[in-house]
């Protein structure tokens, strides 16, 4: 454990580096890319075809709100069984206004579902998704429950003295 | 108060996941579940049907969803421990494991060889029991009665020693950031012995009344398969990818908790198909019980929490006589401890697969973001590629065979 990478990732970073522009951060011998989403597909393309990383294994978003630029990171993390259970992290900024991603069911078919999450609760729109619907939440739900604009919901106390003034803005799940 | 309407799905969302012959009405659509004995849970599938053949399977989830990952966001990191053991009820130890070595890993933090190696005997007893709760469950789908009333009756041993330890029978809690709970108890060693000296045999009943069963085979010999390379590409792990001949096992692959001192195997088969699902969950067991007699046997003494105080709270006979004891016990449960504005993503071997957790720290005493890769997801989108073409009555078995928990699925 430490700064240090693993070896055996050093020339699938720098390759990563040298072709589409990411900057890499290693986190107690974790390594992450911080890529541009134009060079998504083609990156994780580059790691399922060349460097063996035949996995998906995760897929989410973290919400920075209220920063608005990057507001989202969207983190995917491949392993590679053929390299020894190697791991992988690429980020993708996101902002607020625009925050989009191409679909990766090319690449990996399994994206398709961890993509549907990331829309139903971040509201990150998936282009090229075959199925975009929600996947957890109600059909019909409003709102994307994991920005951290979204309250958690708990109830405020009412009192006498407040009664009435708490129940008309009280949160139910239509809102 | 407002009223809440519902508004039906329309079949406009879901056209294009028919075919078009169930649009003129030469398929049948069927609701499986949500309320259904052997969906195993609350899942519902839609399927579309040709006769009694499975033309397109469409599982629909979230009826368990309960915002365990936004609820952590507002819990301090020891507080949201608790919440882990409700994601996926029949492997909680496995759960608490993964999280503490995500927030270990997050503040750097030691974990007392003893701790690790109790750590390794609960997270192996917990295996073996939801690997039972499984084998009862799947064959009493297939209509074998006899096999879960067997099968329970041995969990209620693990059972029992959770109990011993933790006071609890299934949501223990018994892992901790930096160690467990408390020691085992007096009589700890020999109950798990006692279930080592039983266990064997047991297997060898179950094996009995199934392996060779020819109803059984029937029933699971050839259905359900999945290729290797589509077993890698969907992402599957655990049982179903080892099923499909790959060996890919995290607890060899990258160990954790000391793996990497004990004798196991990891059994594949080369099939893919129900039947060799069943065989290699059942030699699981068998490895489990290796990995326990070991961890048993080479034991060592010591302390089971770590000695950092500003992680770990210290121990109640020290806060009578020492000031910072006294400082730290009040500062970790009033405050709690940061963690640094960095992200892990910490994976381990559940039951059912690679269970991950990625969790990102703010500098604050609270998760930023916590995120469950949780294999019962990854696994149950294989579920329209497995059941394609097999009979409803086989589907049953499929489901049984990719052991889902809904409480993991859906979070």
């Amino acid at each position: 454990m430490g700064l240090t990478m693993d070896e055996k990732l050093k020339p699938i970073v720098d390759a990563l580096q040298q072709r589409f522009g990411a900057q890499a951060s290693t986190f107690r011998g974790q390594t992450r890319l911080l890529l541009e989403r134009e060079n998504l597909v083609a990156a994780t393309t580059a790691l399922r075809d060349e460097f063996g990383f035949e996995m998906l294994t995760d897929l989410t978003a973290v919400d920075y709100w209220p920063q608005e630029s990057p507001r989202f990171h969207a983190v995917y993390w491949f392993t590679s069984w053929q390299k020894g259970g190697l791991q992988i992290s690429l980020r993708v900024p996101l902002d607020g206004e625009d925050a989009s991603l191409p679909t990766l069911e090319g690449v990996y078919p399994n994206a398709n579902w961890y993509e549907r999450e990331l829309w139903d609760m971040f509201g990150i729109h998936i282009e090229g998704h075959s199925d975009l619907r929600r996947i957890l939440m109600p059909h019909d739900w409003v709102g994307h429950p994991l920005r951290k604009d979204y309250p958690l919901g708990y109830e405020e106390v009412q009192f006498s003295f407040n009664q009435e003034e708490i129940m008309v803005r009280k949160a139910h799940p239509q809102e | 108060m407002s009223d809440v309407t519902l508004t039906p799905v329309s079949m406009d969302e879901v056209k294009h996941l028919v075919s078009e012959r169930a649009m003129q009405g030469e398929t049948v659509l069927l609701n499986m579940g949500p309320q259904h004995p052997s969906t195993h849970g609350v899942l519902r599938l839609l399927l579309e049907l040709d006769g009694e053949t499975v033309v397109n399977c469409i599982p629909d989830i979230g009826f368990l969803h309960t915002g365990i990952e936004k609820n952590m966001e507002a819990k301090r990191y020891e507080q949201a421990e608790v919440m882990t053991d409700r994601l996926d009820y029949l492997n909680t130890m496995g759960n608490n494991l993964a999280y503490c070595m995500a927030v270990e890993k997050l503040v750097d933090l030691d974990v007392p060889p003893r701790a690790q190696a109790i750590r390794v005997v609960m997270v192996e007893l917990q295996r073996i029991a939801s690997h039972l709760v499984w084998l009862g469950t799947h064959a009493l789908d297939l209509g074998a009665m006899t096999v879960f009333l067997y099968c329970f009756r041995e969990r209620e041993m693990i059972l029992d020693i959770m109990e011993m330890i933790s006071g609890q029978r299934m949501m223990t809690t018994y892992f901790r950031p930096g160690g467990l709970w408390r020691d085992v108890p007096v009589g700890f060693e020999e109950a798990v012995r006692q279930f080592l000296r039983i266990f064997p045999a047991r297997i060898q009943q179950y094996e009995d009344l199934l392996t060779k069963n020819p109803i059984f085979i029937d029933r699971t010999r050839g259905i359900g398969v999945v290729s290797k390379e589509d077993a890698l590409r969907w992402g599957l792990t655990g049982p179903p990818l080892r099923g499909s001949g790959v060996p890919y096992d995290i607890r060899k692959v990258r160990p954790y908790s000391g793996y990497e001192q004990y004798d196991f195997e990891v059994p594949t088969r080369e099939e893919g198909d129900v039947y060799a699902r069943y065989l290699v969950r059942i030699e699981e067991m068998r490895q489990s019980l290796r990995i326990i007699r070991q961890a048993l046997d080479k034991m060592p003494y010591g302390p089971v929490r770590s000695n950092n105080r500003k992680f770990v709270p210290p121990p109640r006979s020290e806060i009578g006589h020492s000031m910072e004891a006294l400082i730290h016990h009040f500062k970790l449960w009033t405050d709690g401890f940061p963690a640094p504005k960095e992200s892990v993503f910490v994976s381990v071997e559940s039951p059912r697969g690679e269970l991950g957790v990625y969790l990102e720290g703010d500098g604050g005493n609270k998760p930023y973001r916590v995120h469950w890769r949780t294999p019962s997801f990854a696994n149950l989108q294989t579920l329209p590629m497995l059941a394609k073409g097999h009979l409803v009555a086989d589907l049953v078995g499929i489901i049984g065979s990719v052991d889902i928990v809904l409480g993991d699925v859906d979070r």
